[in-house]
């Protein structure tokens, strides 16, 4: 027989484990629910109204295996880091659209670009862009290039760029683009002539 | 059990010691007088226990998981293997028996064999092997032939058998090795591992033997290997029983000394005894030292380095639903290679099999070997013609000088070399009416090479990709590149 005071020591336990439970179910409910009002807040797409300012773009067409320069309006952040988002945010834009002259895989995107000290910058992409991205020699640089050439034509004083897949360091982009080391800005500069002709 | 292997090696090698006094790794501890008796008696035992029994066969098992080994048994003309104690080491495992059936789970694999059978059933499907199923003492036996076919369906990826030599590679794990006598001193051997080795060093009239038993060595270009040397003339590479042997034959005693981590031996003419007993001090610390100046100034003994790139776990582009980049680089290689040789060009092809081998250990081998021209292989499906590229460095400033800014740089003094092997090569292509670009690419390990350094992106030349795979283009390809590096040949043989 169990004795009556552990029975309703027992069953108080119980009833407060279960309260408890049902409290802290409520509550990852309502942590889970927060973040993701506040993503969808923020302006991801260019606000169409606002002031926008004009760009030059490094464009890699898989054709001719080419960069071509063009031009185009991003809006126009106040801070420097925005600024270098918006940038890669639109060339992306380009190469998810139908038309796309340099395809990357679906759901591709940055994450964020670091400007941490005067000349370094660090691109972060999303998983999504570097598993399902192209292997080649020539391809993985144009997607490189394209990137690297667009930043720093854009933003002055930046002199090495370090790329990143989701905040980790990553050996290749496919298989082939070193992404270990730092680019020379002005060696990637140099590269961007080489391919603004197919010859 | 491998604490009581180890330990008979062990005795071994010190039984060598008290009966020739040779061994270089005994005779320089110099063991007191009851230590050295004590290991004679138990080297009589060890030879008693020996010599009452037949000597056992072993599979030599490599694997990234674990390196083992484990009895061959013999029965009705064939040899055997326990599949269970097979696949232990490598996963989760577990069996039973249940005669005549016999199943086995490796992780979520089922495998399902029957006494007597000569096929079996793995996940239901089908296996064919190459004699009958066995059970012993609940134990399920496979034939060791089989498991070449067999293992792959259970471990979801490559296993490799060397049936005669009883050695198994699991997945493709391998060490290569280069051997070069020193420039400066003929008399010295080098050899280069990629990855650090323990072999057992014999010495007798005549001959230096290193024995790997637990390393994954696999066999240079060629098993004979030639020295222009009148101390050390030629080298070969045997298998037996679950072992690598490298036999070095001299025409005065050798001695090995490890260095590099052991990465590296060098085997030297021992000193004389007399000089060894007159000191046994200082002795230790000396062979270390000649090893450590020798490795500036290895001789070249390949002209060029021809590099399949990717290999092994590494596909490389998935040129079509059948067509996987590494196979196409392995077969341009093979043929650039016949071109530079029909050429008078010395050639070695670095993954000359579908074997890993990471970037650093493609760098490390052109870089020691000397080479003088280093030409990595690509293929792939985008555009068309050939690309040419060479290193794109990556940053580097004065405030970034620290230990390996060397090795991310180490194709800075080569780049002009490398840019005129890169013109010569694309000259040669245009000559073929082959459409040709010449880029700079952040392509490892282009910038870790310290000589001229080019990589080949061989496209097709029109949308059509089966021309990667077609002799005639593969021909006209690499009989165009050799070409580029035979017209600047004079130019690479000057270089430092
Ligand atoms: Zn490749």
């Amino acid at each position: 027989m169990i004795p009556r005071h552990l029975y309703i020591a027992v069953s108080v336990l119980v009833l407060a484990v279960l309260g408890m439970s049902l409290y802290a179910w409520r509550m990852r409910g309502r942590a889970a629910a927060e973040p993701a009002a506040s993503v969808d807040t923020r302006p991801v797409v260019a606000p169409v109204a606002g002031p926008t300012e004009q760009v030059t773009l490094y464009v890699a067409y898989d054709d001719d295996g080419v960069l071509h320069a063009q031009t185009a309006q991003i809006p126009l952040p106040s801070v420097r880091q925005q600024r270098a988002e918006e940038l890669l945010r639109s060339l992306i834009a380009l190469y998810l659209d139908k038309s796309s002259p340099h395809p990357l895989p679906p759901g591709s995107d940055i994450r964020s670009v670091y400007l941490v000290d005067p000349g370094l910058a660090v691109i972060d992409l999303n998983a999504a862009f570097a598993d399902g991205h192209r292997s080649g020699v020539l391809t993985e640089e144009l997607t490189v290039a394209s990137m690297i050439q667009t930043l720093s034509a854009n933003i002055p004083g930046i002199l090495k760029v370090k790329i990143l897949v989701e905040g980790k360091q990553r050996d290749t982009l496919a298989g082939h683009a070193d992404l270990s080391a730092f680019f020379d800005v002005s060696a990637i500069n140099r590269l961007t002539s080489q391919l603004q002709s197919s010859q | 059990m491998p604490s009581i292997r180890e330990a008979f090696a062990r005795v071994e090698t010190a039984a060598l010691g008290c009966l020739a006094g040779l061994s270089p790794a005994v005779r320089r501890r110099a063991p007191n007088g009851l230590e050295f008796l004590s290991l004679c008696i138990l080297f009589s035992f060890a030879v008693l226990l020996v010599s009452a029994t037949p000597p056992e066969k072993h599979l030599s098992i490599y694997s990234t998981a674990a390196n083992y080994s484990l009895p061959i048994v013999q029965r009705q003309g064939h040899d055997y293997v326990g599949l269970l104690e097979l696949l232990d080491p490598l996963g989760t495992v577990s069996a039973k028996s249940d005669p005549p059936r016999w199943r086995i789970h490796y992780n979520n694999i089922l495998g399902d064999f029957t006494v007597g059978k000569n096929h079996a059933r793995i996940q239901g499907r089908d296996a064919d092997l190459s004699a009958k199923f066995l059970i012993e003492n609940g134990r399920g036996l496979v034939p060791l032939a089989s498991l070449g076919s067999l293992l792959p369906r259970f471990l979801g990826g490559p296993a490799t058998l060397h049936e005669e030599s009883g050695r198994l590679f699991i997945g493709s794990i391998a060490t290569h090795f280069t051997a070069s006598v020193a420039l400066d001193d003929p008399s010295q051997l080098i050899f280069h591992f990629t990855s650090p080795v323990n072999p057992s060093v014999a010495t007798e009239p005549g001959h230096l033997r290193l024995t790997f038993s637990r390393e994954p060595l696999t066999s240079p270009a060629s098993p004979t290997l030639t020295f222009g040397s009148k101390t050390i003339p030629s080298a070969t590479y045997s298998e037996s029983n679950g072992t690598a042997q490298i036999t070095v034959s001299g025409t005065v005693p050798l001695m090995a000394s490890f260095s590099n981590d052991g990465r590296t031996i060098t085997l030297s003419p021992a000193k004389s005894q007399t000089s060894a007993t007159a000191v046994p001090a200082p002795s230790n610390p000396a062979p270390q030292e000649p090893a450590a100046n020798q490795s500036a100034s290895i001789p070249r003994r390949y002209f060029a380095i021809v590099d399949a790139s990717h290999g092994g776990n590494d596909r490389g582009e998935a040129l079509s639903n059948t067509l996987a980049e590494k196979d196409v680089t392995v077969a341009f290689a093979r043929r650039l290679r016949q071109e530079l040789e029909n050429r008078g060009i010395s050639t070695l092809v670095l993954r000359d099999s579908d074997a890993n081998l990471s970037l650093d250990e493609r760098a490390f081998f052109t870089n020691t070997t000397h080479a003088a021209v280093y030409v990595a292989l690509h293929a792939a499906s985008n555009g068309h013609g050939v690309r040419l590229y060479t290193a794109l460095l990556p940053y580097t400033s004065e405030d970034d000088r620290g230990p390996f800014r060397s090795w991310t740089t180490a194709q800075q003094s080569s780049i002009t070399l490398s840019q005129a092997v890169a013109a010569s090569v694309a000259t040669e292509l245009r000559k073929q009416q082959i459409a040709v670009r010449t880029l700079t690419a952040p392509l490892r390990p282009l910038n870790n090479i310290v000589t001229a350094a080019i990589a080949v992106e061989v496209a097709p030349s029109a949308s059509d990709l089966s021309q990667l795979t077609s002799p005639d283009y593969q021909q006209l390809i690499t009989t165009a590149v050799a070409n580029g590096i035979v017209a600047i040949r004079a130019q690479l043989g000057a270089a430092p």
